[in-house]
């Protein structure tokens, strides 16, 4: 086992590199003189030779990459042109919501989606098994800005005065208190790295009301994630309930599953202790991957519901050609897809062992 | 008749049976593939005639038109909306002009950039592909870590980087956006086809037939074009259908925000965007767009899963 994720780990480390490597490479490309985009107007020829010497833009490319590398490493992401601030300083404010967001987006797909699988593998070509994959054909149809518009409008616009309506934007309704963690802990004398884990958790609403027990704020919370949720988990949802569908087939199909059964084994216990667990396999790359479409569908729906996340930030990003923390937060979505794709690996080698001694 | 005569005519009805027609035969069984065909020749359709079908031009603005009102809802005379009226049947935008002329409009965009982007990954894709499996050894390897580090990246999100940076580039040739998104959607789809490609060459190349035809003095791009392509037609296919369903959403997308088509296009994922902040009072806006793009993305799904269902050997159960 440790062999195996030893050369797993080796095995990424080259793609890591490619990642940080186009990623720096685009940034070397890219028109405008930093020292120029610095200083403004005060940037004269004299000044900017003293600024590129400063700041090494004089250096061999090479040396720059490195420290390029070094610099990630130590969390310094570049400044945002537009904003004047760190993009480290974004990322610490905006990733908390999106992490949230995606966190109850990937839940809502992997329950539902394994759900409707199971229940359509069960009752092959009835009538259940053809609706749950009609879902499931147009779910992975309809763009995530187009579903997340549409609902917006149903539960916002249509059902209004019912009480099923729910708000369509915003993390919280306005007049609701959402203390930070700091305060209701009483830790507001706290500084560097342990604040900043603390005010980190803070932003994720949901999950800091409900440790602090603020519960009408999670309340409150909670109704505006439906939507969102909704949104952007429906993608996922229809491709997990797919390959949970035809890898519970496949596995039903099996010589196992007809011994189980001659066994006299109940057709529950056969589904669930024989067959399920075997058909999962499939089912977990596919949920390692569905991160993609979710990390790739945040952007399209923080956009609709005004949510303040990474998603959102990049949004803006683009339009007002911010190109710094583009760039940047291209490379840590990438570092985060890679490494939840790693962990999906080696769970994949946890649960079959046969894959470590390939 | 006797019976011998009957079987011989009913032989003999029977036409001659090929691979390209029992390929088809198998393909047309499959529910979802036909489904597939069919929404694809409607949306063709409507593409190709786009101009006989719709009253007005996708960019025209009926300001001056009476009982032309801006962001009017669908009027439909057949669905009790007063005749003297005149009739949209999807109703106006923001710059009163037709949707329903638009949404047609956008489909003849639609589907040009969806087959271009996925031709030229094909072709790239595959050129890069069978190179690194022909060559092996370490250029293999690093062909293909290259095509690694570009699946490294959610789709979405390195097609939204590639389609930044190249606009900011302001390379002469690329002055248009749309133009600058197809590139980067393109680029990101190649490592797709260059696995199914190289993994194609890989199988074949040491089957006995490829020595043979080696041995008989068949050039190395004839047999790579004659033995090898043939073989990876199958899931190239597959993945080529499937991709312009991902090309045509990743389109959308990058025209919502503002990277791909721009506004005065009758672009779908652009009409949505322009004017997303009116979908509280004018939803008809977001509906009917919104409905051509997803009713294309699941043609292009159903057909790609059909043909998928229909080749796939061990799918025949």
């Amino acid at each position: 086992m440790i062999a195996f994720i030893g050369r797993r780990l080796l095995l990424t480390l080259p793609v890591l590199f490619g990642i940080i490597l186009l990623v720096f490479t685009m940034t070397r490309l890219l028109p405008g003189d930093p020292c120029i985009a610095a200083l403004q107007e005060r940037a004269t020829p004299a000044l900017c030779a003293a600024f590129n010497q400063r700041f090494g833009l004089n250096d061999p490319i090479p040396v720059q990459f490195v420290r390029y590398v070094g610099d990630l490493a130590s969390g310094n992401l570049g400044r945002s042109i537009q904003q004047g601030r760190d993009v480290a300083d974004i990322l610490v404010e905006r990733l908390p919501v999106t992490l949230e967001l995606t966190l109850f987006a990937l839940t809502f797909a992997t329950v539902v989606g394994i759900t409707l699988g199971r229940l359509a593998a069960r009752r092959r070509n009835s009538p259940a098994d053809v609706a749950t994959m009609i879902v499931a054909n147009l779910g992975v149809s309809i763009p995530v800005f187009v579903l997340g518009l549409l609902l917006a409008y149903f539960f916002a616009v249509t059902l209004r005065g019912s009480p099923f309506a729910l708000p369509p934007s915003g993390l919280l309704s306005a007049g609701i208190q959402h203390r930070d963690l700091a305060i209701v802990w009483g830790a507001e004398d706290l500084t560097g790295f342990p604040r900043a884990v603390l005010d980190f958790m803070s932003n994720m609403t949901i999950i800091s009301s409900l440790i602090s027990g603020q519960w009408e704020a999670l309340v409150d919370g909670l109704r505006h994630l439906i939507l969102p949720m909704l949104a952007l988990g429906t993608i996922p949802m229809a491709i997990i309930a797919r390959m949970t569908r035809s890898s519970m087939l496949d596995v039903l199909g099996l010589d196992y599953i007809r011994t189980a059964r001659a066994k006299g084994a109940s057709e529950r216990l056969v589904n669930q202790r024989h067959a399920f667990r075997n058909a999962l396999l499939p089912v977990v790359t596919v949920i390692g991957l569905s991160l993609g479409a979710l990390l790739s569908g945040a952007v399209l729906t923080e956009t609709i519901f005004l949510l303040p996340g990474v998603g959102s930030a990049l949004f803006e990003a683009i339009r007002s050609r911010d190109y710094i923390v583009v760039q940047a937060f291209t490379l840590i979505t990438a570092l985060v897809y890679v490494t939840v794709n790693l962990i999906v690996d080696l769970s994949y080698a946890y649960l079959d062992p046969r894959i470590r001694l390939r | 008749m006797t019976a011998d005569a009957r079987v011989i005519e009913h032989a003999e009805a029977r036409a001659p049976s090929s691979l390209w027609r029992d390929t088809l035969g198998s393909i047309l069984r499959q529910r979802s593939a036909v489904a597939g065909l069919i929404l694809i020749a409607v949306i063709a359709l409507g593409a190709l005639l786009a101009d006989v079908l719709t009253p007005y031009g996708p960019a025209q603005q009926l300001t001056s038109m009476d009982g032309a009102a801006r962001l009017g809802a669908p009027c439909v005379h057949l669905l009790g909306c007063p005749s003297d009226q005149p009739q949209f049947i999807m109703g106006l935008d923001e710059n009163s002009r037709d949707v329903f002329s638009r949404v047609l409009h956008g489909a003849r965009l639609s589907l040009v950039i969806g087959m271009a982007t996925v031709s030229l990954a094909i072709v790239v894709g595959t050129l890069i592909g069978a190179f690194a499996g022909y060559m092996g050894g370490w250029v293999d390897n690093v062909v293909m870590r290259i095509m690694d580090v570009i699946l490294a990246f959610p789709a979405l999100v390195l097609v939204i980087f590639l389609a930044t940076s190249l606009d900011a580039l302001d390379i002469p040739v690329l002055t248009d956006r749309l133009i600058v998104a197809m590139l980067a959607i393109g680029t990101v789809a190649i490592p797709i086809y260059a696995r199914v490609m190289r993994a194609s060459v890989l199988s074949i190349r040491e089957r006995e037939f490829v020595v043979a035809s080696r041995a008989l003095g068949e050039s190395q791009a004839g047999i790579l074009l004659r033995r090898v392509v043939p073989n990876a037609l199958t899931p190239l296919i597959v993945q080529g259908t499937l991709g312009i369903a991902t090309a045509i959403l990743e389109v959308a997308a990058l025209s919502f925000v503002g990277l791909g088509a721009q506004p005065p296009a009758a672009e779908w994922g652009s009409m949505i965007g322009a004017v997303r902040n009116l979908v509280f009072s004018a939803p008809h806006l977001i509906i009917f767009p919104g409905a051509a793009l997803s009713i294309s993305v699941l043609a292009f799904n159903l057909l790609g899963d059909g043909i998928r269902d229909a080749l796939d050997p061990r799918l025949n159960r």
